[in-house]
């Protein structure tokens, strides 16, 4: 082919440059003629912006899609999943079916319809919730009414309001969250791939429900940054497990069948929420510990493998699913193309918990690609 | 120190004469484990005395509700450990091992181990390939194996499905025996847990919920210096782990009731090892003031909470969890710790691992040789710990698998072996016992069953 890959980032990241430079790749400057730009999520905003009237050629990919700044924003998910489940509603999708008080069945949000604090009262029971911040914007009002020009005055938060999940699942008496990382190569069809190395985050701190500890955030969020903070936070391995070591502890204490279950439905909500559009966009390039540095050197590799296959320069022409052997340890979590290829009435058989059998969700090569057991 | 063990060869030897051809190996482990002994408790006797920490004491009732209170959260706790050590760690008790002599040597009972060049110099008799192969049968290349034959590129249809159904088969009728024999094909996860309570014949009945009860009484009402021990092995091992760490205020829960319990002593019935003794303070010497120190027998040494991480995957209910490690325990690990010429005794198990290396990769054996770095320094580790911390633990729960169904350790010794094999070519370029230490350092991304069958199976002998 003519030429190796020309790149540019502008993000100083080792486990993104390593990468670039062991394939032999070419690094240059925005300015010049690139075929890679692995963009910080400014510069992303910057491109697709309307004003800015920036095209991409056919040679150039970047490494998120247009409107993905969408996905990052809480409030915007809530407005795509309900524009989604309309859509879904227009086409008789049996996913927007909804029971007879008219709650979706699959698809819906809980209601908040008046806020509740917690009252210094023992022993009454307390819903919680928890606000989520969604974004941050400026309130701007007008200079005078004489000029249209305007002023930002105030700096505001938005928040989200979720019903908070008092029994969480907890192992060794810890909450933990799940950082799961899926690449979506195309849009139209969709085509993702989950990363088989996912992992949970353990909080240090034993999970109470009592209302004294609702403030002791360490016990509740599980982010690593606010962990780190914590008296108990070790630094060998930052309380982390693989999400195979989660599936080998609950498939041993509760059974093949809830936990094959809980990976299902896991997936479900990845892959309808990639469908209306809300995941977060910019996963931490930080590295915490000398694993998980490795694990995202592998990440970022596996990633550029099936983004630009076999190095070559970038063509919105090409036909996009790439062989088995480059996934690397990234799975088919879901193909369009493939799906649609088998008829589309499978999604309400095994959403009504009816089994597929072995059989679903397998890829035309052999083996097993069954992460999906419905379409 | 040697001045004292060779004294000891010499008066080994003398007895030996007199009682030629009978109890020869029970008076070799007595005597050789009785000055074992003697160092350990000196050791915690002066750790005792240096710290100024009575090996026991009664906690006050304030002490007593706050540690009550903290129960399911001990790891929280950071009481001072900076001061304690661990009474031994496996690289002292291997020295031990090293220095076992056969004062019989001269007439050596099998001329194979006049060329014996490994670490251990005592003449047990060892199984070598041929016979592990009639051995472990179940492991043979034609026969389905949990560990080979569920991997993703296997459809279930061949296997797994078959061996799942019949699983569940064995439970519904609760066949110890029949769990046994299945088991050597490994288990399936879901049924783990269950199968393996069957096997050690544990069943939850209120009196073992009751048991539990009251030893978790003991451990509120008195401190012992153990506990500080564990505290400390647990700190620094299992914390440490990523697999283990959450685990934490469990291995407390499991360990500190475990040093209490006086029905572990019975073990020692088994065991050439009598439990250590400590007398009342003041009464030193007075038989009628002897208690068991501490009350299970069992000291702790560094590492030990590794052999009960592991089960926290399996039990989630403190005191099943309890019972099905002290099975494990009394039925299994004590052998990797104690002195003792039993097949399954830590003893035999590096001579076994020594004879294949060198049987069957003899120029590996003496390359590794030459340049110092004899193998069983650096898989002594692996076999006390039955390869806790060492192998993934979905791998290692298939080892575990393997030892309940075969009823042995001696699958250990093989498995370091493969170990090696596998890395051979790797060692064979190392010039130094740092070196190959590097080469072996890490066995988490190692497929056990895999290297077990080629090893047995497909390795020309």
């Amino acid at each position: 082919m003519a030429g190796k890959v020309k790149w540019v980032t502008d993000i100083e990241k080792s486990v993104l440059i390593n990468n670039f430079e062991k394939r032999g790749w070419v690094q240059v400057t925005e300015n010049e003629d690139w075929n890679f730009y692995w963009m910080s999520v400014q510069t992303i905003r910057n491109v697709f912006s309307v004003e800015a009237g920036y095209r991409l050629s056919d040679d150039q990919i970047v490494n998120h899609f247009p409107n993905h700044y969408e996905l990052t924003r809480k409030d915007l998910m809530v407005k795509n999943i309900k524009r989604y489940r309309k859509e879904l509603e227009k086409e008789g999708s049996p996913l927007a079916e909804k029971d007879e008080n008219g709650k979706y069945l699959y698809l819906g949000l809980c209601v908040f319809h008046r806020l509740m604090f917690s009252v210094n009262i023992p022993r009454r029971p307390v819903q919680p919730w928890i606000m989520i911040l969604s974004h941050r914007f400026k309130k701007c009002v007008p200079k005078d009414s004489k000029t249209s020009s305007f002023v930002s005055q105030s700096n505001k938060e938005a928040y989200v309001i979720s019903l908070y999940i008092n029994n969480p699942l907890l192992i060794g008496g810890r909450k933990f969250d799940l950082r799961l990382y899926v690449l979506v190569s195309t849009y139209r069809p969709l085509r993702c791939y989950m990363y088989k190395l996912g992992f949970c985050r353990f909080c240090t701190v034993k999970y109470t429900p009592s209302t004294s500890e609702l403030d002791n955030m360490f016990v509740h969020l599980t982010n690593v940054a606010i962990q780190k903070h914590g008296e108990d936070y070790n630094h060998i391995h930052g309380g982390k497990w693989t999400v195979s070591n989660l599936r080998l502890y609950l498939e041993s204490t509760r059974g093949k069948e809830v936990t094959s279950k809980l990976f299902d439905e896991i997936h479900w909500i990845i892959v309808q929420s990639l469908k209306a559009v809300a995941v977060n966009a910019s996963p931490s390039l930080t590295s915490s510990t000398a694993n998980d540095r490795i694990l995202k050197y592998n990440l970022i590799n596996d990633t550029l493998n099936i983004a630009v296959p076999n190095g070559e320069i970038p063509d919105c022409k090409w036909n996009k699913s790439p062989p088995k052997e480059v996934l690397g340890n990234y799975e088919i979590l879901y193909d369009e193309e493939l799906a649609q290829g088998d008829g589309a009435d499978r999604e309400l058989r095994s959403r009504q918990g009816q089994s597929l059998g072995p059989r679903a969700g397998r890829s035309r090569d052999s083996g097993r690609a069954v992460l999906t057991t419905w379409k | 120190m040697l001045q004292e063990e060779s004294d000891l060869s010499l008066i080994i030897a003398q007895i030996v004469q007199k009682l030629k051809g009978s109890n020869l190996y029970s008076q070799l482990e007595r005597q050789a484990w009785g000055s074992w002994e003697k160092r350990i408790l000196k050791s915690l006797n002066s750790m005792c005395t240096e710290l100024s920490i009575p090996l026991a004491r009664k906690r006050p009732v304030g002490e007593q509700k706050e540690l009550l209170n903290k129960w399911n959260e001990m790891g929280t706790d950071e009481p001072d450990l900076s001061l304690f050590r661990p009474v031994y760690a496996p690289k002292d008790f291997l020295e031990v091992l090293i220095n076992l002599r056969n004062p019989n040597y001269e007439n050596g009972d099998s001329l194979s181990f006049r060329t014996h060049l490994g670490l251990i110099q005592v003449p047990l008799k060892v199984k070598d390939i041929p016979e592990l192969k009639e051995c472990f049968v179940e492991l043979g290349l034609n026969i389905g194996q949990l560990g080979i034959d569920d991997s993703t590129q296997v459809p279930p249809e061949l296997f797994e499905n078959e061996h799942v159904r019949i699983g569940q088969k064995v439970l519904a009728q609760q066949d110890s025996a029949a769990a046994q024999q299945y088991i050597r094909q490994g288990s399936p996860t879901a049924l783990r847990a269950e199968l393996w309570a069957l096997i050690l014949n544990i069943s939850s009945q209120p009196e073992d919920v009751l048991y539990y009860e009251q030893l978790k009484t003991n451990v509120i009402q008195h401190d012992l210096l153990v506990d500080s021990l564990i505290y400390k092995d647990v700190k620094l091992t299992a914390s440490n782990d990523d697999y283990y760490f959450v685990f934490e205020d469990y291995l407390y829960q499991v360990l500190l009731c475990f040093s209490r319990d006086t029905s572990v002593l019975s073990h020692f019935a088994f065991n050439s090892a009598s439990p250590p003794k400590s007398y009342i303070r003041g009464k030193l010497g007075l038989e009628e003031y002897a208690v068991f120190y501490p009350p299970n027998g069992v000291i702790p040494f560094h590492g030990f909470s590794m052999y009960v991480a592991p089960l926290c995957f399996l039990y989630h209910e403190p005191s099943k969890l309890y019972q099905i490690f002290r099975e494990m325990y009394v039925r299994f690990f004590f052998r990797l710790h104690s002195i003792s010429s039993h097949p399954s005794g830590i003893v035999s198990l590096c001579l076994l691992f020594e004879t294949l290396l060198q049987t069957y990769l003899p120029q590996l054996f003496y390359h590794l040789r030459e340049i110092g770095a004899q193998p069983l320094r650096i898989s002594f580790k692996w076999m006390v710990r039955a390869f806790s911390g060492y192998l993934a633990t979905d791998q290692l729960l298939l080892l575990w698998d393997r030892i309940l169904g075969y009823n042995s350790l001696e699958i250990l010794a093989v498995l370091a072996a493969a170990v090696f094999a596998f890395r051979a070519v790797n060692l064979m370029e190392v010039t130094s016992l740092a070196a190959a230490e590097a080469v072996l350092a890490d066995l988490s991304t190692l497929k056990v069953m895999p290297l077990l069958q080629i090893f047995l199976f497909a390795t020309v002998t």
